[in-house]
């Protein structure tokens, strides 16, 4: 079976330029909650799919934007690789493309780095239903303003993604957790930070009803010599808890249709403390499931030292990132004319006026 | 507008001494690392505060004035080269660091401090910033993030915007802007990985607050002995197959091998044809477990030779050849011309033997260093400026190399940038249309390219001009290479 869409694609986008009709980007649809509410014709890209390129020893893989990412966890697997970011909010029917889109990473983030720290080159469909490729398949590339970075989170309002290179790591050799009894929130995220600063082996944190786990990931002498140094109760079952983590399958998230995100400098205290919330990166990445819960945060967003994202629920017809600065909002109606000049690609879905 | 006027409207909000226009003091601005291109801008200034950077700008968009801001003027690229009708916005006065959170881990900085000295300024606290490009005492953290600058340990730790956080930056309409913050996500597009490595196109970046990272409690260096550079190149791949990410992992071959030795004596094998220096960092129990991998690694590679570092000073002393492979080339060469080129890691056997071929052709010597981790390739190319038409072969060369690294799946720039040194390579590596998009994404950010004009990314004619010079009917160059 060919799974080359491109073709297809372009001719599709080209139609939607010529219409003046919006298109909706679509691959495994599993994150239409996210961002505002999806508008226009769909553009399925789920068929375009497959690996391109994979060669375990240059750390690089290439796949079509439409390749389960479930697929391409398991190849990298077999290969004792893995994705770097723990790609975030993902079911079977999830698509490289639309985990690059979304740009929403895992519990790793912290150490490791998020989804645009491993992305290394793309191949597009741009408003003008041009296929364009930017970056490439090498670690180091200054060559040209950095568009595949920029595609990270853009929710397909600047491309419709085809392909895409990523670095990719190996899996560590030994991976445990350890938990703590961290009754107040601010305790973990002092603890968390002041464990961040010290020269050890450090792959999450998360903080959660009373409890604050660590994970360790390295050689096993490594990680055996730092819980040492630690302390804290071997958790033996915790694989499943930070699959569940940076899926929302726990029961925090799993009991509402409304969570909001708070994005915010790892060491800030919290000034009151909710009764429902989990914390993680460190202190980094706060959910919360009550409107009022994240009031405390308001002076902080409006003076831009945190960002508060409407995640899931509530009114997606509304904002549901936070506000941008007149400057910046200009730049990026400019970036957005730039790339698409007709909106056509998933237009409103970011902010309204992108 | 002539000299004298332009520098009359700048005293009114500068201090005289920030403004230099005398003919004499102007020549130390002519050129920047990358000496072969020289030209006097107008006039230079030199602001101190972010206010004055805003009044520079407005300025100069107000009378349509080019502008090239310049940190420690240490490209390579020629990324600061001055333009004749335009000014140079000297930002090596704004030199503070301003503010050092222990807690979160991070600094924020003007741009005009030194790379070096950020490290220096949290030393006390156990941290560091971690990207280190080999000009790391003289370079500025300004022009890093402009650059995107890289070194010899980004396989493990990454480049500059894998650990910038926040940037302010004034617009050309004189307006300041934060672009991210101190948090790990940001609303919005990704401007901050737009703003790094933009070379100076997009805006003036005024302030940098940069991740810290904790500092390794140990680090280890061996040094592999190879009778080829193939058998090098495939020890690294075997050293990362086996999922290990040494802290960093160079290669010299013998010419550079040669030229380190007898410039800063490191016991250097001189009949090698290849060296490894493998540097691991972790815990003690960590290093001490992936010393011995690495070692079986070399030795069933086929290394000659391991030796492990055996204290601070052999591993400094390890490191010192290769952090001194260019001066070491500088000194038995009258000229040096330093390539930045990144091919996939794999094709280092064939693009080594095609660059020696390349290097008889021209009669010109080449010596290689490799950031062979994350594939970045540094040919030496070796000329003498005073024998007429050597600078020009020199660049003929240099470019069939880039074409070679286009050519192989790479690309012509790592980390050094593309400047006013790579445009033609860049009319290869990107078609008409994803160039057409550069200047799109620019003119979103400064309609009336005022901004480092005529660097990156080259015009449609330059284009037409170059694939004149250099395509031939659609041939394929290097037919007798593999396809990778």
């Amino acid at each position: 079976m060919d799974n080359n869409a491109e073709r297809s694609l372009v001719e599709q986008v080209l139609k939607s330029i010529s219409d003046k009709r919006a298109i909706n980007i679509v691959g495994g649809d599993s994150k239409s909650f996210y961002g505002r509410t999806p508008c226009g014709n769909v553009l399925d890209v789920s068929k375009h799919a497959g690996v391109v390129n994979y060669e375990p020893s240059e750390l690089v893989i290439t796949a079509r934007a439409g390749t389960h990412i479930n697929e391409i966890e398991k190849l990298l697997a077999e290969n004792q690789q893995m994705l770097g970011f723990e790609p975030a909010f993902c079911n079977q029917y999830s698509t490289l493309g639309g985990v690059i889109a979304a740009g929403l990473s895992g519990p790793r983030t912290a150490s490791s780095g998020a989804v645009r720290d491993f992305i290394l080159g793309v191949k597009i469909i741009n408003g003008y239903g041009q296929v364009l490729r930017f970056g490439g398949q090498v670690m180091k590339n200054v060559a040209g303003f950095d568009h595949s970075r920029l595609m990270v989170g853009s929710l397909g309002t600047l491309g419709v993604l085809l392909e895409v290179s990523m670095r990719v790591m190996p899996i560590p050799e030994t991976e445990m957790t350890v938990s703590f009894e961290h009754e107040d929130a601010n305790n973990a995220i002092e603890f968390f930070n002041k464990l961040a600063a010290k020269p050890w082996p450090l792959s999450a944190s998360a903080w959660l009803q009373g409890q604050s786990k660590i994970r360790l990931s390295g050689t096993e002498n490594g990680v055996v010599e730092t819980i040492k140094n630690i302390g804290g109760e071997q958790d033996d079952n915790a694989d499943q808890f930070w699959i569940d983590l940076k899926n929302h399958d726990l029961q925090q998230f799993k009991q509402t249709d409304f969570i909001q995100r708070v994005s915010m400098p790892s060491a800030a205290e919290l000034s009151t403390n909710p009764a429902e919330q989990v914390i993680e990166w460190n202190g980094g990445q706060r959910w919360y499931f009550d409107q009022d819960d994240v009031k405390q945060f308001q002076s902080q967003v409006e003076l831009g030292n945190a960002s508060l994202t409407q995640f899931r629920g509530g009114d997606r017809n509304a904002e549901v990132f936070s506000k941008l600065d007149p400057v910046s909002m200009r730049l990026h109606q400019n970036i957005k004319n730039a790339f698409d000049p007709d909106r056509i690609l998933n237009p409103g879905r970011m902010y309204k006026d992108l | 507008m002539d000299r004298h006027e332009l520098s009359r409207l700048f005293k009114d909000f500068l201090p005289g001494e920030a403004v230099i226009d005398h003919p004499v003091s102007l020549k130390a601005y002519e050129c920047d690392g990358l000496s072969a291109y020289k030209q006097q801008p107008l006039l230079v200034v030199l602001p101190q505060t972010i206010t004055q950077v805003q009044a520079c700008v407005s300025l100069c968009s107000e009378y349509q004035i080019p502008i090239v801001s310049r940190g420690a003027g240490t490209s390579l690229s020629g990324g600061a080269l001055p333009h004749a009708q335009g000014i140079v916005l000297s930002l090596a006065k704004m030199n503070r660091i301003l503010d050092i959170d222990e807690y979160n881990r991070t600094a924020t900085v003007e741009p005009g401090v030194r790379n070096l000295a950020i490290s220096q300024a949290v030393e006390h606290l156990g941290l560091y910033y971690a990207p280190d490009p080999s000009s790391q005492i003289a370079c500025s953290i300004g022009g890093n993030v402009a650059e995107n600058a890289g070194g010899v340990h980004c396989l493990k730790y990454g480049l500059t915007v894998h650990n910038i956080l926040e940037l302010k930056v004034v617009t050309i309409d004189g307006e300041l802007i934060t672009i991210g913050s101190k948090a790990l996500a940001n609303p919005g597009y990704d401007l901050l990985a737009l703003m790094v490595g933009s070379e100076g196109m997009l805006g003036i970046i005024v302030e940098v607050t940069v991740k810290l990272l904790p500092q390794p409690e140990t680090a280890k260096v061996l040094m592999g002995v190879f009778d080829s550079v193939e058998q090098a190149g495939d020890a690294v791949a075997a050293i990362i197959a086996d999922g290990i990410i040494p802290a960093g992992i160079e290669m010299m071959d013998n010419p550079a091998i040669r030229a380190a030795e007898d410039f800063v004596h490191a016991n250097y094998p001189v009949d090698a044809q290849a060296i490894l220096l493998c540097e691991l960092d972790g815990t003690e129990q960590e290093v001490s477990v992936l010393c011995q991998r690495v070692k079986s690694i070399l030795n069933q590679r086929g290394a000659n030779e391991t030796r492990l570092a055996k204290n601070e000073a052999e591993r400094a002393l390890f490191w010192s050849g290769r952090k001194a492979a260019f001066p070491a080339v500088g000194r038995i060469s009258p000229d040096y011309y330093c390539i930045d080129g990144t091919i996939p890691r794999k094709t280092l056997g064939p693009v080594l033997n095609e660059i020696n071929r390349l290097s008889e052709q021209y009669q010109l010597r080449v010596a290689n260093v490799f950031h062979a981790g994350d594939g970045n390739l540094h040919p030496l190319i070796l000329y003498d400026s005073s024998i007429p038409g050597q600078l020009e072969q020199t660049e003929e060369l240099g470019s069939k190399i880039l074409q070679l690294c286009i050519e192989v799946g790479g690309t012509v720039t790592g980390e050094h940038g593309v400047g006013v040194e790579k445009l033609g390579e860049m009319c290869i590596q990107f078609n008409e249309e994803e160039r057409n998009q550069f200047h799109r994404l620019r003119e979103a950010f400064d309609p009336d390219k005022l901004l480092n004009p005529g660097k990156a990314i080259p015009t449609l004619a330059r284009c037409a001009e170059h694939n004149a010079m250099h395509v031939h009917k659609g041939e394929v160059p290097f037919p007798e290479l593999d396809r990778f």
